[in-house]
C-alpha cells in the first residue's frame, strides 16, 4: 500500500518542477498566447526532447528510457502546472500510445524512437464535427490505400509529423497512420479557446494512408487509447488545478479590502476549501488511475474515466474560482489567471467533454455491479 | 503508487477476514428497526461481538497488551477495520470511548483507578461517551460555561452539556469545564472522567429529526469528582480537547453506511419513463458524480493507511474526506427518494425499499453534517491549517473568559 509517489518518483518530480519553473515560466506561455503565428515553444520542446521526456514510458527496444507510467504521470502533472504550451500531450499520451497498443513491429521500429526524442511529433484525429463521436458520423472514408475527408478540430494538427485517423471503410472503422507532410493533405489553422495549443483542420484528398491495428475495431481501439491518455490527461489537470490554488491562496493573502486580508473573510476562506476538497477528489481518483495504467489492471476503464471526470472538474471550479478571488483584475488580459481557465477548458474537451466520460463510467459501473450479481448468483 | 497490500499485509487480511467470516454475529435476525444504530437488540449483537474481539485480540489491536490491547500495529488494525466493514459489522457504541476519549486517557492520566476502566472499554462492557458541547458552545468549543470548582481534592461541577451522543446508555463520559474564567477561553480549561451515576447528574434524551433519540443533554448540578479523575493538567484541558476532536475526524471521514452499489441496485429495479432508472442518461450523469466522491473517500482512507504504515499521524486534510462523507451521504439519499418518485415518501419499513434504510438516512444526514464538526468547521480548518490563510478575527481572543460578551 502506497497512496503516493515512490522517493525516486518524487525526486523525478521536483527535479522537472524545479527544471520548468525555471526554462517555462507563465511569461513564455504568454509569448504563444500574444503571437497567434506561434503554435508552441520550439525551445522547451527540443528541451523536453534532449532530456528524454517523450521517452518515458516507451520501452527501451524502441528508443525509450522505459521508466514507466507513473513516471509519466509525474511529469504530466508538473507539465500542467506549467501550463506547457508543448504537443506533449498529443504526441507521448495519445500518438506513441496507439502505436504501441495497435502498431505492427515495423510502425514501431520506425515511429516510436523519433518520437521518444522529440524529434517526430504525433497527434490523433478523430472529431470531425459538433457533438459527440459517433461510428456513423465517421465520414472520412479509407477506400484503395487513400484517404479522404477532413478532420476538426485536431489537436497539434498544425505541427504534427504524423497523425493517427480514424476513419470508415466498407465494412467498419479502423484507424489508420497517415504522414501529414505529404500533397494529399492541406491544413488550415484555428483558433481555439485556449490559443496556447494549437489546432488544425486537415483535409485529406487522396492521401496515403496505412492501417494501424485492427480495421474493424477502430472505434474500440481509440476508446483504449482513451482510457490511458484520460489517466495522463487527469495529472496534468490536477497540476492546473494546484497551480490556480496557489494562485488564487497567495493573492487572498496579499491582497486588503476593509482593512484586512481577503483571505481572512470566510467567503474566500471557504471558496477556497471547496476547491482544495475537489483537487483532493482528483487526486484521489488519478492516483488510483495511474495505479491502474501502471499496472495494466482490469479496473483501468472505471479508473480512467473516474480520474477524468473528477480532474475536469477540479481545474475548471479551481480557475474560475481563481479568477472570482482576484476580482475585476482576474478578468484582464494582462492577468494570468486566464491561462489557466483557457487551459482547463482545454483539457476538458480535447479528449471528449466531461458529459461523455460520465456517461462511460456509468456504463462501466453498471457492467461492473452486473458482473458482480452473476458471480453472487453463480455461488 | 500501489494500492495492493504487501505480501505479510494481505496475509493478515486474509488471516483476518477468515476469522470474521467464521466468528461474525447474524445480523439478519434484526427486523429494519432493530437494525438501527442504537436499538438495545443491536447492542446486545454489538457487545457480543467486542467480546469475541477482545478475546481473539481483535480489539483494539494497536493497543499495549497491559490494558487489553493487542500490541500490533496501526496499520493491522486500519485492515481489520475495513474487513470489518466489508462484512457490514459497524457499531457506534463503543466508537467515542474507543476512537476519541480513552486515547486521551491513556495520555495524559496516570491514575491507576482511572486506568482500569480501560480493559472493560475494550470488551465493549462499559460504553463511554463524550461531554463537551454545550447550548452556548458548539462550533465555538471553547466557548465552555460548565464549572469546576476546587473542594479539597474534589471537584464541584455545575452546567449543562449537549449533543451527548449515547448518553443515556453511557456508563462513563469525559467532560471539559471551565476551572478559571479569569484565563482567555482556551486557557482555562480542564478535562475530567465521571461515573455517569453519579449523585447530581440527570440524562435527558433529544428527538432529532430521524426520529431517533441517540443525542442528550447532560444536567450538572453540584456533582463531586475527585482530583484523580482529572484528565491532564489543570486549565491544559484544551490540549486534550483537540487530540479528541481530531481522532474524530479522522474516523467520521473514512465512510461508512450505503455504497454506489446499493443505489445502482435500486435504479435497476426501479421503473422509469422508459425502461429502468439505471437507462435514464440524467440518472447516470449524477451517478458519475457521485461515484467520483465517494470513491475518493475509500481512496483516502488508503492514504491514512499509507501516513499510518509510515509511523506519521493523519494531518488536517483529513477534514475533506469528512466533508465529503456527509454531503455525499446527503445527495445520494436525496437522490434516492427522488427516483422513486411518489412512492419516495414511503418510509414505513414494511413498504420502502431496503426497510426505509434511504429514506431514515436521508432524515438523518443533516446531522453528519453538524457532528463532528460542521462543514463550516472542517472549511475553516482546511482553510488556515492546510492552505495557510489568516483565522478570523477573534474579538474574544486574550480577553478574561468572564468579560467574554455572549447573548442568551
Amino acid at each position: 500500500m502506497n497512496f503516493d509517489f515512490d522517493s525516486d518518483q518524487k525526486a523525478l518530480k521536483d527535479q522537472a518542477r524545479r527544471f520548468l519553473a525555471d526554462v517555462c515560466p507563465l511569461s513564455s506561455v504568454r509569448e504563444i498566447l500574444d503571437h497567434p503565428e506561434l503554435t508552441h515553444s520550439e525551445k522547451l520542446w527540443s528541451q523536453l526532447g534532449e532530456q528524454g521526456w517523450c521517452g518515458t514510458a516507451i520501452p527501451e527496444q524502441y528508443g525509450g528510457l522505459a521508466f514507466g507510467y507513473v513516471e509519466l504521470c509525474a511529469l504530466a502533472e508538473e507539465l500542467g502546472r506549467a501550463v506547457a504550451p508543448t504537443p506533449f500531450s498529443s504526441s507521448v499520451y495519445q500518438f506513441a500510445e496507439a502505436v504501441l497498443a495497435a502498431g505492427n513491429e515495423a510502425q514501431k521500429q520506425a515511429l516510436l524512437p523519433r518520437i521518444a526524442t522529440g524529434e517526430l511529433i504525433g497527434t490523433i484525429a478523430f472529431s470531425e464535427g459538433p457533438g459527440v463521436l459517433r461510428s456513423e458520423g465517421v465520414t472520412t472514408r479509407f477506400e484503395n490505400g487513400a484517404l479522404n475527408g477532413q478532420k476538426i478540430p485536431v489537436t497539434d494538427g498544425s505541427i504534427a509529423d504524423q497523425a493517427v485517423v480514424l476513419a470508415s471503410h466498407a465494412t467498419g472503422t479502423g484507424l489508420y497512420l497517415v504522414d501529414l507532410k505529404q500533397d494529399g493533405v492541406t491544413r488550415q489553422s484555428v483558433a481555439t479557446v485556449d490559443p496556447t495549443r494549437d489546432a488544425a483542420r486537415l483535409r485529406f484528398d487522396h492521401a496515403e494512408a496505412e492501417p494501424l491495428g485492427d480495421a474493424e475495431r477502430g472505434l474500440e481501439q481509440l476508446l483504449r487509447i482513451q482510457d490511458k491518455a484520460a489517466v495522463l490527461l487527469a495529472f496534468e489537470q490536477l497540476g492546473g488545478a494546484d497551480r490556480a490554488l496557489e494562485m488564487a491562496r497567495d493573492y487572498a493573502l496579499e491582497r486588503f479590502a476593509f482593512g484586512r486580508q481577503i483571505g481572512s473573510y470566510q467567503a474566500i476562506k471557504h471558496k477556497l476549501a471547496d476547491v482544495f476538497t475537489k483537487i483532493e477528489v482528483a487526486r484521489a481518483n488519478a492516483y488510483f488511475g495511474a495505479w491502474a495504467l501502471s499496472s495494466d489492471a482490469p479496473e483501468l476503464s472505471v479508473a480512467a474515466a473516474a480520474a477524468r471526470v473528477a480532474a475536469s472538474d477540479a481545474f475548471w471550479f479551481a480557475s474560475k474560482e481563481n479568477i472570482q478571488t482576484h476580482g475585476g483584475i482576474g478578468f484582464t488580459w494582462e492577468a494570468d489567471c486566464h491561462l489557466l481557465y483557457r487551459r482547463a477548458r482545454q483539457l476538458g474537451l480535447v479528449i471528449g467533454a466531461p458529459r461523455d466520460w460520465k456517461r462511460r463510467l456509468a456504463a462501466a459501473l453498471e457492467a461492473q455491479r452486473d458482473a458482480e450479481k452473476t458471480a453472487m448468483g453463480a455461488l | 503508487m500501489n494500492f495492493e497490500d504487501s505480501p505479510s499485509e494481505a496475509r493478515y487480511r486474509e488471516e483476518v477476514r477468515h476469522w470474521i467470516e467464521s466468528n461474525a454475529p447474524d445480523l439478519s435476525v434484526l427486523s429494519g428497526e432493530e437494525k438501527l444504530a442504537w436499538h438495545p437488540k443491536r447492542r446486545e449483537i454489538a457487545h457480543q461481538w467486542q467480546v469475541t474481539k477482545a478475546e481473539a485480540g481483535y480489539a483494539c489491536i494497536s493497543w499495549p497488551t497491559d490494558w487489553g490491547g493487542a500490541g500490533g500495529t496501526a496499520i493491522e488494525e486500519a485492515i481489520f477495520n475495513q474487513e470489518e466493514n466489508r462484512a457490514g459489522l459497524q457499531f457506534t457504541f463503543f466508537m467515542t470511548g474507543l476512537h476519541m476519549l480513552l486515547p486521551a486517557l491513556l495520555e495524559h492520566n496516570q491514575d491507576p483507578l482511572s486506568l482500569s476502566r480501560i480493559p472493560p472499554a475494550i470488551r465493549g462492557d462499559e460504553i463511554w461517551c463524550q461531554l463537551f458541547s454545550e447550548p452556548a458552545s458548539g462550533s465555538d468549543s471553547a466557548g465552555v460555561r460548565c464549572a469546576a470548582v476546587k473542594d479539597g481534592n474534589e471537584w464541584v461541577i455545575n452546567g449543562q452539556k449537549v449533543w451527548n451522543s449515547g448518553a443515556h446508555i453511557a456508563d462513563y463520559g469525559m467532560l471539559v469545564a471551565r476551572t478559571d474564567p479569569s484565563l482567555p477561553k482556551h486557557k482555562g480549561l480542564t478535562v475530567f472522567w465521571l461515573d455517569m451515576k453519579t449523585p447530581g447528574l440527570e440524562v435527558r434524551p433529544i428527538k432529532v429529526i430521524s426520529g431517533e433519540a441517540e443525542l442528550n443533554e447532560v444536567f450538572l448540578d453540584n456533582v463531586r469528582i475527585p482530583d484523580s479523575q482529572r484528565v491532564g493538567e489543570v486549565n491544559g484541558g484544551w490540549k486534550v480537547v483537540i487530540s479528541t476532536l481530531m481522532n474524530e475526524r479522522a474516523a467520521l471521514g473514512s465512510g461508512t453506511g450505503l455504497s454506489w452499489r446499493d443505489i445502482i441496485d435500486l435504479a435497476q429495479s426501479t421503473p422509469a419513463w422508459e425502461g429502468s432508472v439505471m437507462d435514464d442518461p440524467a440518472f447516470r450523469e449524477w451517478l458519475a458524480d457521485y461515484y467520483v466522491n465517494v470513491e475518493a473517500i475509500r481512496l483516502l482512507s488508503f492514504r491514512t493507511l499509507t501516513s499510518l504504515s509510515r509511523g506519521e499521524a493523519p494531518g488536517p486534510a483529513s477534514s475533506a474526506g469528512k466533508l465529503l462523507w456527509s454531503q455525499s451521504t446527503q445527495d445520494m439519499t436525496d437522490h434516492a427518494l427522488d427516483l422513486l418518485d411518489h412512492y419516495g415518501l414511503i418510509d414505513d419499513p414494511e413498504f420502502a425499499p431496503r426497510d426505509g434504510a434511504f429514506q431514515h438516512r436521508f432524515l438523518w444526514s443533516p446531522g453528519l453534517r453538524l457532528g463532528g464538526g460542521t462543514d463550516e468547521i472542517m472549511k475553516n480548518i482546511i482553510a488556515e491549517r492546510v492552505l495557510g490563510l489568516p483565522a478570523d478575527i477573534r474579538v474574544d481572543k486574550n480577553v478574561p473568559f468572564k468579560d467574554i460578551p455572549h447573548g442568551r
